[in-house]
C-alpha cells in the first residue's frame, strides 16, 4: 500500500470549531416558534404497585394546559430486543419514577403545576429490590405476562421466574478441568448500579403534522433504531415508517444511555396527542438518573481451576444481573457478558450463566463497556487472587494465559488477529511493572495494579452502515452516513476514510448528523462499531465514487482506466505526466465533448457494509454454534497509586493503558478516547456510589451527592499505547476502541489496592471511606 | 411582578421586561436567543451555564435575571472579535480538548477568567480554575494542556503531548 495521506494522521476534528463557538446546536437549542407545546410527566412514587384509578380532571382544568393523557391512551408495549417497556404504565408500576401520566401544557411552569394535580391511586406491592429476592422460590412475578412478550431468537426467558434472559455457555467439561487442576478457588464480587452522566439530559421535540407525518428531533445515539421502534410501537395508530423522521443534532454526551429508545417514546406519542403542535419533553437531571438506563448491578460468583504452571484450565462464571424493571436493552449486556466471561483468555473447559434479573429498581441498560466493566471487575480480581496464590506475578500469569489468534472462543469460534501479548508487555513497561516503589512518605503506601481487558461489538448478526457521499461543483464532499457524533470525532474519521479514497483535503469534507430522511441507514451509534461498520461503509462509498469518475474519464476520454487515477483533488494519468483532470470540472457537470454534448452528471457514492459472516444462533443449553461477535478489541492497563493511610484516599501519578486498535485511523483521537474512558472507569471505582433507600428511591439523583471527577479528580499522567495487529475486515485494519478504554479501570484499581495494602476489596465501589475502614479493620 | 432591565450582552445594549423570579439562564436563552449557555444540572453542580458577568463567571441557573441589571454580560458568543477566534479557542481547536463539546461554552469562559487574572498558570491552577465546570467525556488532561499552552497555539498537532506532565 502506498503511503496513507490522511488515515493515521492527527487531524483536527472537523466538529471542533462549531464547538468551541457555541454554533453546535444540540436538540434543546432548536427553536420550535411560539406554538411549542411543553410536557411533564407523572411519576410513579412507589416501587411497585397496582394502578388502581387517574384523575385528570383537576389537571385538565388549569388554564393553559392543553391536554392530560395515561397509559388509557397508549396502551402499547415496545423494545429493542424485548418488548416488555411501556409507553405509559398500564395496571402497575414497576419503579419508582416510572411514568403514568402526562401534561402537556403552552408553558413549563404550567405543565409542572398542572402534572401535581394528576391524582394517582395505587395499591402497594410488595417492592423486589435485589436479585436475591427475585430468585426466591415462587416469587412475585414483576412481569406475570413475561412468556408473551416478543423478543429476538438469542434470548431464553424463564417462564414463571423473574429470570428474563439465561444465557448458558457450555464448552469443554468444566468439572473434568477442576479434578486436572491443582488448585481450585472461588469467590463473589459484587459491582452495584452506576448512571452515565452526559452533561446534557435527554430531551426530545414530536411533531405530529396535519398531513400526518411525525417527526421527532431527539438527543439520540440510534435515530434509525428511534424510528423503527416509533413506527412499531405506534402502529395502530397508522403509522409507518415512511412517515416516521428522526432528525438528531448534536448530541451532548452518550456512553450508551442515549443509546435504543428510553424517553424518547414520550416526545413521540405525545405529539399525536397534540397533532399540529410540537411538543417538548426535557428531562432534569434527577430524570436523568432514574428514568432513562442505569448500569446494570452485578453479582459475579467466579470459580477458577489452575495448574501450578499457571495454566488456566477451567472457569465457572454465575453472573446474577440486576437488571430492573425493563430489559428490553439490558438483556442484551447480559447476554453479551455471557458469551465473553472468560476475558481474554485461552481456557479449555468454561460454564458460564449470565442472568437477567427483573428487580424494581430503573431499568438497566447500556453503559460504555455493556457488561464487561463489570465482570471484569471480578475476574481481574480473581485472577490477581489465583496468581498470588501460584505465587506467579499477575502479568507473567496473564501473558502465560492470554488469549492469541485462532484460539478457540467461548462458542467455538476462532478468535481474531490480536497484539494482547504486545499490550501486556507496553502497559506493564509504562509504569515500570517490576520496579518496586516504596513510599517516602510514611502516611502513604504505593501499589501498583494491572488488567487486561477485550470487548467485541454487541450487535444483532444483520447490524448495518450505508453511507452517501455526494460531490459538490468546486469538488468538496458531503458525506452522508446515519452514525451520531457523541464526542468520540467519528465525522473527522468518516472523513479522513473519505479523504484518503478521494484525496480531497478535510477542509473540504463535511459529514453530515443524522435525518433519517435524507441520510442513510445505520443501525446505531453503539458497541464502538462505528469506525469499523460505518468506516467501511463510508469506504465503499468513496470507492464507488472513484470508480465512477475512473469509468466516466475513460468513456469521455477513450482511454483505459486502468491509466488513471486520483491524486490532489486531480484525475491524472500514467502515461502521460501532463494530463491534469481536476475533480471540481466535472463532477457536478459532467465533462464536454467535441460536439458540444456533456458525459457524466452528479456524482454519488454509495456504500454499505453488513457482517454476513455473523450469526446469533446457536444451541440453547452451550452456546456452541454462531458467530456471535464480530471480533475482539483487546488491551492491558496498569497504575501507580499512593493511599493515604489515615483518610483511605489515593492518588494516581501514572496509568497506561494499550490497546490494539488494528489501525489509529486519528491517533490523537484515539489517545484521547484512552484518557477520557480511564477516568470515568476510575470514576466508578473511587468515586461514583448510587445509592436507593428501603422503598427503592434512588437517595442521590444529583451531582451533588453523585461525584463524578471534576479536573482535580484526574491521574497525574496518563499514558496512553496504541498497537495495531490489524483487523483484517476494518477500514484500513481498524477496529473499534471507544469503549474499551474504560472496563479494565476498576479492576486495576483493586489490584494495587491490594498490592499496597494487601487487602482484597470485593465489592465497588472503592472508596477512600471504603479503604479506610478496610485499613482500621486490618489493624 | 414585572422589572425592567437594561444590561449589554456581548457589546449589544439589552433593554427587557422580566418576571422578577425568572432565571438569567432561562432569559439568556429562552428569550435572547443566547444558546450557548446550557442547562446539565439547574443548581449550580456542572458549569454548563457559565456566563461572565462583568468579567466574573457566574452560574446562570443560579442568578435571578433582576441581578444582570446595569451589568455587562458576556457569553461564549461574545468572546470572537469580528469573527476571529480568541488565542484560547485556537488552541482549545489544535488540541481537540472537546469531545461532545455540551461543557465547552463553559469551560471556554472559565478558562477565560483564569488566563484574564494569570496569564501563566500552573497546571493545578488551571485543574482547580476549571473544577466547578463538570466535563464526561474528555478526562480533563486535553483541555488542561490546551490552556497550559495557549501561547504556544501554533505548534502543529502532531502530537505526543498526552500523557506527559503539564508544567506545573
Amino acid at each position: 500500500m502506498s503511503e496513507l495521506k490522511f488515515v493515521g494522521h492527527d487531524e483536527i476534528r472537523i466538529d471542533g470549531k462549531p464547538k468551541i463557538t457555541g454554533a453546535a446546536q444540540f436538540v434543546d437549542d432548536l427553536d420550535f416558534g411560539p406554538g411549542l407545546l411543553y410536557a411533564e410527566i407523572v411519576e410513579s412514587p412507589l416501587a411497585h404497585a397496582e394502578i388502581k384509578s387517574i384523575d385528570t380532571g383537576k389537571a385538565e382544568q388549569m388554564p393553559d394546559v392543553v391536554k392530560v393523557v395515561t397509559g388509557k391512551d397508549f396502551p402499547f408495549r415496545f423494545g429493542l430486543y424485548m418488548h416488555d417497556r411501556f409507553v405509559f404504565a398500564q395496571d402497575r408500576v414497576r419503579f419508582v419514577g416510572e411514568q403514568v401520566a402526562a401534561v402537556i401544557a403552552r408553558d413549563p411552569v404550567t405543565a409542572k403545576k398542572a402534572a401535581k394535580l394528576v391524582k394517582v391511586r395505587y395499591h402497594e406491592l410488595p417492592a423486589i429490590l435485589n436479585v436475591e429476592d427475585a430468585l426466591k422460590p415462587h416469587p412475585l412475578l414483576i412481569h406475570p405476562d413475561l412468556k408473551s412478550y416478543k423478543h429476538v431468537p438469542w434470548f431464553f426467558p424463564q417462564v414463571n421466574t423473574n429470570i428474563a434472559h439465561w444465557r448458558k455457555v457450555r464448552k469443554g467439561d468444566v468439572e473434568a478441568g477442576f479434578k486436572q487442576a491443582d488448585l481450585v478457588f472461588e469467590d463473589t464480587y459484587t459491582v452495584p448500579r452506576y448512571a452515565h452522566c452526559a452533561i446534557e439530559t435527554h430531551g426530545a421535540v414530536g411533531h405530529h403534522d396535519y398531513s400526518g407525518r411525525l417527526t421527532v428531533w431527539a438527543a439520540s445515539q440510534s435515530p434509525f433504531t428511534q424510528r423503527n421502534l416509533f413506527a412499531e410501537a405506534l402502529a395502530p395508530l397508522g403509522l409507518s415508517h415512511k412517515d416516521v423522521r428522526v432528525i438528531a443534532p448534536f448530541v451532548g454526551g452518550g456512553f450508551g444511555g442515549k443509546a435504543g429508545v428510553s424517553m424518547e417514546i414520550l416526545a413521540a406519542a405525545l405529539a399525536t396527542a397534540v397533532q399540529g403542535n410540537p411538543v417538548k419533553i426535557l428531562w432534569s437531571r434527577a430524570q436523568e438518573f432514574y428514568n432513562t438506563y442505569q448500569r446494570q448491578g452485578l453479582t459475579a460468583k467466579t470459580k477458577i481451576g489452575v495448574k501450578k504452571d499457571g495454566t488456566i484450565v477451567a472457569l465457572e462464571q454465575t453472573l446474577h444481573w440486576d437488571a430492573g424493571a425493563y430489559v428490553e436493552y439490558g438483556a442484551n449486556v447480559v447476554n453479551a457478558a455471557g458469551l465473553s466471561a472468560t476475558g481474554p483468555y485461552r481456557i479449555p473447559n468454561v460454564k458460564i450463566d449470565s442472568c437477567c434479573v427483573y428487580t424494581n429498581l430503573p431499568p438497566g441498560g447500556p453503559y460504555r463497556g455493556f457488561g464487561y466493566s463489570e465482570f471484569l471487575f471480578g475476574l481481574e480480581s480473581h485472577i490477581n487472587e489465583t496468581a498470588k496464590k501460584l505465587g506467579l506475578d499477575p502479568v507473567e500469569f496473564r501473558r502465560r494465559n492470554a488469549i492469541q489468534e485462532g484460539d478457540p472462543l467461548t462458542y467455538g469460534s476462532k478468535m481474531n488477529p490480536s497484539g494482547l501479548i504486545e499490550c501486556i508487555d507496553k502497559a506493564a513497561e509504562a509504569i515500570e511493572w517490576s520496579k518496586k516503589e516504596p513510599s517516602e512518605n510514611p502516611k502513604t503506601v504505593r501499589g501498583k495494579g494491572f488488567a487486561c481487558f477485550w470487548k467485541a461489538p454487541a450487535m444483532p448478526p444483520n447490524a448495518s452502515s450505508t453511507a452517501f457521499i455526494k460531490f459538490n461543483e468546486d469538488g468538496s464532499l458531503n458525506v452522508l452516513v446515519s452514525a451520531m457524533e457523541i464526542g468520540q470525532g467519528f465525522q473527522t474519521v468518516m472523513a479522513q476514510i473519505a479523504a484518503e479514497v478521494l484525496t480531497v483535503p478535510l477542509s473540504k469534507i463535511r459529514v453530515e448528523l443524522p435525518d433519517t430522511d435524507r441520510n442513510p441507514y445505520e443501525w446505531q451509534t453503539v458497541a464502538s462499531h462505528i469506525t469499523w461498520g460505518t468506516g467501511n461503509a463510508v469506504k465503499r462509498a468513496a470507492e464507488d465514487c472513484r470508480e465512477q469518475i475512473l469509468e466516466l474519464v475513460e468513456r469521455a476520454l477513450g482511454k483505459k482506466r486502468e491509466d488513471f487515477y486520483l491524486e490532489s483533488e486531480t484525475v491524472r494519468s500514467r502515461s502521460e505526466a501532463d494530463f491534469a483532470l481536476p475533480l471540481r470540472d466535472f463532477a457536478i457537470n459532467g465533462i464536454m465533448m467535441k460536439d458540444g454534448t456533456y458525459r457524466g452528471g452528479p456524482i454519488v457514492g454509495r456504500g454499505m457494509f453488513m457482517p454476513e459472516f455473523s450469526s446469533a444462533l446457536s444451541d440453547a443449553e452451550t452456546s456452541q454454534g454462531g458467530k456471535p461477535n464480530v471480533h475482539y478489541t483487546v488491551g492491558a492497563a496498569a497504575v501507580e497509586i499512593e493511599i493515604d493511610k489515615e483518610t483511605g484516599r489515593l492518588r494516581i501519578p501514572r496509568v497506561a493503558l494499550a490497546v490494539d486498535v488494528g489501525k489509529a485511523i486519528n491517533p490523537g483521537l484515539v489517545r484521547n478516547q484512552v484518557v477520557g474512558g480511564l477516568v470515568q472507569g476510575i470514576a466508578t471505582a473511587l468515586y461514583e456510589d448510587m445509592r436507593f433507600d428501603a422503598k427503592g428511591r434512588l437517595l442521590n439523583p444529583n451531582f451533588t451527592d453523585y461525584k463524578i471527577p471534576t479536573a482535580m479528580d484526574v491521574p497525574e499522567r496518563v499514558i496512553p499505547i496504541l498497537v495495531e495487529v490489524a483487523q483484517p475486515d476494518g477500514p484500513y485494519g481498524a477496529r473499534g476502541v471507544g469503549e474499551h478504554t474504560m472496563i479494565p479501570a476498576a479492576p486495576m484499581i483493586a489490584n494495587a489496592v491490594e498490592n499496597a495494602l494487601g487487602i482484597r476489596i470485593k465489592s465497588m465501589p472503592i472508596t477512600a471511606e471504603k479503604i479506610a475502614l478496610a485499613i482500621k479493620h486490618k489493624r | 411582578m414585572k422589572k425592567k432591565l437594561s444590561f449589554v450582552l456581548n457589546d449589544r445594549k439589552i433593554t427587557l421586561e422580566v418576571e422578577a423570579q425568572d432565571v438569567l439562564l432561562e432569559v439568556l436563552r429562552d428569550k435572547l436567543g443566547v444558546k450557548s449557555p446550557k442547562c446539565g444540572c439547574d443548581r449550580g453542580d456542572c458549569g454548563s451555564c457559565t456566563v461572565m458577568i462583568s468579567g466574573k463567571t457566574v452560574r446562570s441557573c443560579m442568578v435571578l435575571a433582576v441581578e444582570a441589571d446595569g451589568q455587562r454580560l458576556t457569553t461564549l458568543e461574545g468572546l470572537m472579535k469580528e469573527g476571529q477566534l480568541t488565542p484560547l479557542q485556537q488552541s482549545f481547536l489544535e488540541h481537540n480538548s472537546f469531545q461532545c463539546g455540551f461543557c465547552a461554552p463553559g469551560v471556554i469562559l472559565a478558562a477565560t477568567e483564569l488566563l484574564e487574572r494569570n496569564p501563566k498558570p500552573s497546571g493545578d491552577e488551571i485543574k482547580e480554575a476549571i473544577s466547578g465546570n463538570l466535563c464526561r467525556c474528555t478526562g480533563y488532561l486535553p483541555i488542561v494542556e490546551a490552556i497550559a499552552n495557549v501561547n504556544n497555539a501554533l505548534t502543529p498537532p502532531g502530537r505526543e503531548r498526552l500523557g506527559k506532565k503539564v508544567r506545573s
